[in-house]
């Protein structure tokens, strides 16, 4: 069977894997969604001066739809390589004639998979529910930034597992590394009166860029297409940095083997 | 050509972790179609060796080929004559173990019927249920699936039966002895020498970074080794009387021999004619066990 076959088969058994893990899917996929329900719901109607007076909603459906993004690549496949890692399934697979990119290949299709869908159902669930809808021509900045972002943060979430000392660790390690992140990068709530050097550390990190990314192409003055390339630029510097490490550190067998 | 090549030959291979020398330069044979247990205590040399065969590690030195390919550079088609059962590896939970099984068929150009590969292994109950919710010696045996779902002609097996129950060992041993009888060649690392002794056709023993005895379990240590006669002596009978040299050990004779048939002729003569039943009688060939312990006891 040709690589691209395999990674295609890949594909549905890791789809499998993700969507049969309760708490895989519930941190994934669903808490994005719970968020925007609730902050649209409870804040929704105030606006946002800073971001010439866009209202919370608007604001709220880029801020999780790159939280979406994070959390659907880097975090699932942080965590997922290093249970298959200390689980010695790698290391089994590493025995088969599997070619190590099909593997690869199929887990990153699946993650971008898995943040695409979430992002089309926060972006519907935005208009239909709050009628936040993105000022015309802008589309194409949604879609490179879903595009750069999740690519990145996957070839990130790869490099990020082999970091992640054991399987015990990786749900305290991984948050540790993206919780403080998405609080100081806006993603839930502006920080622009925020300390200067708060934010110029959140500059620093990439998930900050993705969601000025996605911000850019819905604020109202936005014209087409919307597309944020200093942002994305940096967060594909970040994804390259990433596939880099990821290629020099990645591991087969457990740590300690 | 390759028929007649042995399956893997390895000649002074040489391993070390910064100054620890683990293997020290060591020569293995294994035939097409034979059980080869590789024995040995932890620590001994014993995985770092098997791992090199595998294709998992680098060696320090010597030479290696395995199905006429240097595991240090697999190729696809190397990987798909090789199964390898891991020590301690555990499946995909959420998984079921049909799915798991037909997963890793794909891997491979002629993989064997995938719900045959389940039967033989005693999973067919279980090929709905997740990977995650077999018990620990199922999560075993779906290991041995994923192993020969492949169809390989060599499979690695390490430690195959840890945490088996006495039952479950002897299916499994039967499962390999009906792999040998595919014609598939068996390379099994374990601890149990009743397993090494009732499937291998030739072991090899490796103690510190060294094979110290390499050859059919029954021949294991070669010249020197010593069977045991012992009979309880008949009423009135000396053990000076024993037509053979003996010694008494209470109450019965024991006779020490390198060859115990002639002198086990000439007792049940001399029995025979003087009408000793010798109802205990028995000889005692030195077992596999044994011969490992002798051999890999500190100091021996």
């Amino acid at each position: 069977m040709s690589t691209a076959r395999l990674a295609a088969r890949q594909v549905r058994y890791a789809t499998l894997s993700y969507v049969r893990n309760p708490p895989a899917v519930f941190f994934g996929l669903l808490m994005p969604v719970l968020f925007l329900v609730i902050f649209a719901t409870v804040f929704g109607n105030d606006t946002i001066e800073s971001r010439g007076g866009i209202s919370q909603s608007t604001y709220y459906v880029p801020g999780l739809v790159a939280l979406g993004i994070v959390s659907t690549t880097f975090v699932n496949l942080s965590m997922s390589l290093v249970v298959l890692r200390e689980n010695r399934v790698l290391k089994r697979l590493r025995g088969t004639p599997l070619p190590a990119p099909a593997f690869l290949a199929g887990r990153v299709a699946t993650a971008i998979g898995m943040a695409t869908a979430l992002t089309v159902v926060l972006l519907v669930i935005g208009r239909l529910a709050y009628g936040v809808e993105l000022p015309g021509g802008t589309a194409p900045g949604v879609v490179l930034a879903l595009v750069v972002g999740a690519a990145s943060f996957c070839s990130m979430g790869v490099a990020f597992s082999t970091l992640v000392p054991n399987e015990d660790a990786g749900p305290a390690v991984v948050n540790a590394a993206v919780l403080p992140l998405y609080f100081i990068s806006g993603v839930f709530f502006p920080t622009d009166e925020a300390p200067g050097w708060l934010n110029d550390v959140a500059n620093v990190f990439p998930v900050k860029h993705l969601a000025e990314a996605l911000l850019e192409a819905f604020e109202p003055g936005s014209a087409a297409p919307g597309i944020a390339w200093g942002h994305l630029g940096i967060v594909a510097l970040w994804g390259v940095a990433g596939a880099l490490a990821a290629v020099s550190t990645f591991r087969w067998t457990p740590k300690g083997e | 050509m390759r028929v007649t090549q042995p399956a893997v030959t390895v000649r002074a291979l040489r391993k070390s972790y910064d100054s620890f020398e683990a293997v020290k330069g060591i020569d293995l044979e294994v035939r097409h179609g034979e059980v080869f247990a590789f024995l040995g205590p932890n620590g001994a040399g014993k995985t770092t060796t098997t791992e090199i065969l595998e294709g998992y590690r680098e060696r320090s030195g010597g030479e290696v080929s395995v199905l006429g390919v240097d595991p240090a550079r697999p190729t696809r088609a190397w990987r798909s004559r090789i199964g390898i059962v891991l020590q301690a590896a555990k499946p995909e939970h959420f998984l079921t173990v049909r799915e798991t099984v037909a997963e890793y068929a794909d891997f491979y150009p002629h993989p064997r019927s995938v719900d045959e590969t389940i039967a033989q292994v005693g999973l067919s109950d279980s090929a709905g249920k997740r990977a995650g919710q077999l018990s620990g010696g199922q999560q075993r045996r779906l290991d041995v699936a994923l192993a020969l779902v492949g169809d390989p002609d060599l499979i690695f097996m390490d430690e195959p039966t840890t945490g088996f129950d006495p039952a479950a060992r002897r299916n499994a041993w039967g499962m390999i002895g009906g792999l040998r009888d595919l014609g598939k060649t068996i390379f099994l690392t374990t601890h149990f020498m009743d397993e090494a002794q009732a499937l291998a056709d030739r072991v090899a023993i490796i103690r510190e970074g060294v094979i110290v005895a390499h050859g059919p379990p029954s021949e294991l240590g070669g010249r020197g080794r010593r069977s045991f006669i012992r009979f309880t002596l008949p009423e009135g009978v000396a053990v000076g009387d024993v037509p053979v040299p003996a010694r008494e050990e209470g109450g019965r004779a024991v006779i020490e021999v390198e060859q115990p048939v002639r002198p086990l002729a000439a007792i049940t003569a001399w029995a025979m004619e003087r009408r000793y039943e010798l109802p205990d009688l028995e000889v005692e060939r030195p077992s596999l066990e044994d011969v490992y312990l002798e051999l890999t006891e500190e100091g021996a």
